[in-house]
């Protein structure tokens, strides 16, 4: 077994549309540990963990899930590779048609042949962790934001997954859930002996619980380090970012053309 | 006219692309390895949502549309004297062409819209991702059954609308018209091939059914997943849906003629 269970080398990503996401990033998540991966909004985190599930592949360069090159693997084995990987989406991803419990289930369902009694345990010790042991019945147009992405936590962890992904875990939660919801990440990983990505723009919530981190800008890594070798960078793109700064390298506004141009043209054309 | 001419050229590389991406879809839905103890209710389930939801509209459509045929058959026929050849006249075009396409336009008004609407809110929603990400592949789980369940429904469903169709006739023309009650029937039993009408007629509408369930299928699974994106790829799909079928129609139509 290896040290790091995804190593990110050399990688670059373009969108089919042509915008280009990352250019020649490396990336290390060490085994075991919970790993934040911070940014602005449009920089690109999501797509970082669809190319480490294996959902997209780079324009170029590596990514490697378990020493295995994810984009590279056939059908059946990045299936079988994606099995010990769980996700959990912005939106929760909960499948409509299906309650709290059977949302659950599925996974269990899908890969094994547990009994329905065996299935039930195991659903209700998800559904325990996250604190809605009793809203199993309950259909998830029913649920708050909030809840359904706890649900989608305990689905996401029903196979025991070594790798976790979370993406923007802390939107969204009221400052009891976000408490539980912090303290539950961490208690998962170091329980369950997992090893966790968090992607977050919330600076403090996420290097609260992370061993590591990484902070994306602008393509690339700005800055990597432990929490507290983040905090204490001198980079001014860092700082920007880490205190929420409206000026700095990093634009607040889109590039556009001086203001008293636009208001000039105003009527000629927009 | 340059550029008019680049225009043209990118539209139609763009509609061949997108041709590919659904022919690859379905080869992927028709040659993958079938998993029966899973799929086999999958398919029963989408059988139950596209096929018996279907019935009322088939049932009560196909009804009139027997009534109002028998009608407007009676009084031209009543002109000739050729009143008894009612029978033949509705049972022929309702087995040969009315019977596969309106059930195939009903069923890509009713069905396809609703199997693109719904895929593609689950691909709006994640809910794809996130059951790619269990490693529950979404072609085999979701794409699958729906596109098996369509393909199973349409013919059964053209049976239904036939049946009903003919028996709409005879009450407009038997029962109320006062045509022959024997003649009606007989005359129609003389003159309607199984072979050549009746299965030529189901033929017409499987194809319809893989076609509508194909483009239904193939609009959800691409779909923009925005709430506009999904509103266009709905109505592409029953507007698509609807023309294939006519212009599929056509061509059935002339291949099969000569056994008429």
């Amino acid at each position: 077994m290896t040290e790091n269970l995804v190593e990110i080398s050399k990688m670059s990503f373009q969108h089919e549309s042509g915008k280009v996401v990352f250019q020649d990033v490396d990336i290390v998540i060490p085994r075991g540990k919970v790993t934040a991966i911070m940014g602005p909004s449009g920089t690109g985190k999501t797509t970082l963990l669809r190319l480490i599930g294996g959902q997209l592949t780079p324009t170029s360069g590596k990514v490697r899930v378990e020493n295995e090159i994810i984009h590279e693997l056939s059908h059946y084995e990045l299936y079988q590779l994606r099995k010990r990987m769980g996700m959990l989406f912005q939106t929760g991803g909960l499948f409509t048609h299906l309650n709290v419990f059977e949302n659950v289930a599925f996974p269990l369902r899908e890969h094994t042949h547990l009994s329905e009694s065996m299935i039930r345990t195991l659903v209700l010790m998800k559904l325990q962790m996250v604190g809605l042991r009793g809203a199993r019945g309950l259909m998830p147009s029913e649920l708050s934001g909030g809840m359904s992405r706890r649900v989608a936590l305990a689905r996401a962890i029903t196979l025991d997954p070594d790798l976790i992904m979370y993406d923007e875990p802390f939107t969204g939660q009221d400052p009891i859930s976000m408490g539980v919801l912090i303290k539950l990440i961490r208690t998962l990983n170091d329980a369950l002996k997992l090893t966790t990505i968090i992607v977050s723009h919330d600076v403090q919530e996420a290097l609260s619980i992370s061993d590591y981190a990484y902070v994306i800008a602008d393509q690339k890594i700005i800055g990597h380090g432990t929490p507290k070798d983040i905090m204490e960078n001198a980079s001014p793109q860092l700082q920007q970012f880490i205190h929420g700064m409206p000026d700095g390298p990093v634009p607040f506004d889109y590039p556009a053309q001086p203001i008293t141009q636009d208001f000039l043209e105003a009527g000629v054309n927009v | 006219m340059f550029n008019q001419l680049t225009l043209l050229g990118s539209w139609g590389m763009e509609n061949l692309r997108e041709l590919g991406r659904s022919g690859m879809m379905v080869f992927d839905v028709v040659f993958s390895r079938p998993n029966i103890r899973k799929g086999f209710p999958l398919v029963i389930q989408q059988i139950y949502s596209e096929g018996v939801l279907s019935l009322l509209i088939i049932v009560v459509s196909s009804l009139f549309i027997g009534m109002v045929l028998s009608l407007q058959g009676y009084h031209t026929l009543q002109k000739f004297g050729a009143t008894p050849e009612l029978g033949p006249l509705v049972a022929l075009s309702v087995t040969r062409e009315l019977g596969p396409v309106v059930t195939a336009i009903l069923f890509a008004g009713r069905a396809g819209s609703a199997v693109t609407a719904e895929i593609g809110l689950m691909k709006a929603t994640e809910q794809l991702s996130s059951m790619e990400m269990m490693a529950v592949d979404p072609l085999r789980r979701v794409i699958a059954p729906r596109f098996w369940g369509g393909i199973i429904s349409m013919p059964l469903l053209t049976m239904i609308f036939n049946a009903t169709a003919i028996y709409g006739a005879y009450l407009v023309g038997v029962q109320w018209l006062g045509l022959d009650n024997g003649v009606f029937w007989s005359n129609m039993q003389a003159s309607v091939e199984f072979h050549a009408d009746v299965v030529n007629g189901i033929i017409k509408s499987i194809v319809f059914g893989v076609a509508v369930i194909w483009i239904a299928v193939a609009q959800g699974y691409f779909a923009v997943p925005t709430s506009a994106g999904i509103a266009s790829a709905t109505t592409r799909s029953v507007v698509y849906a609807s023309l294939v079928i006519l212009g599929l129609d056509f061509v059935l139509t002339a291949m099969m003629i000569g056994s008429w």
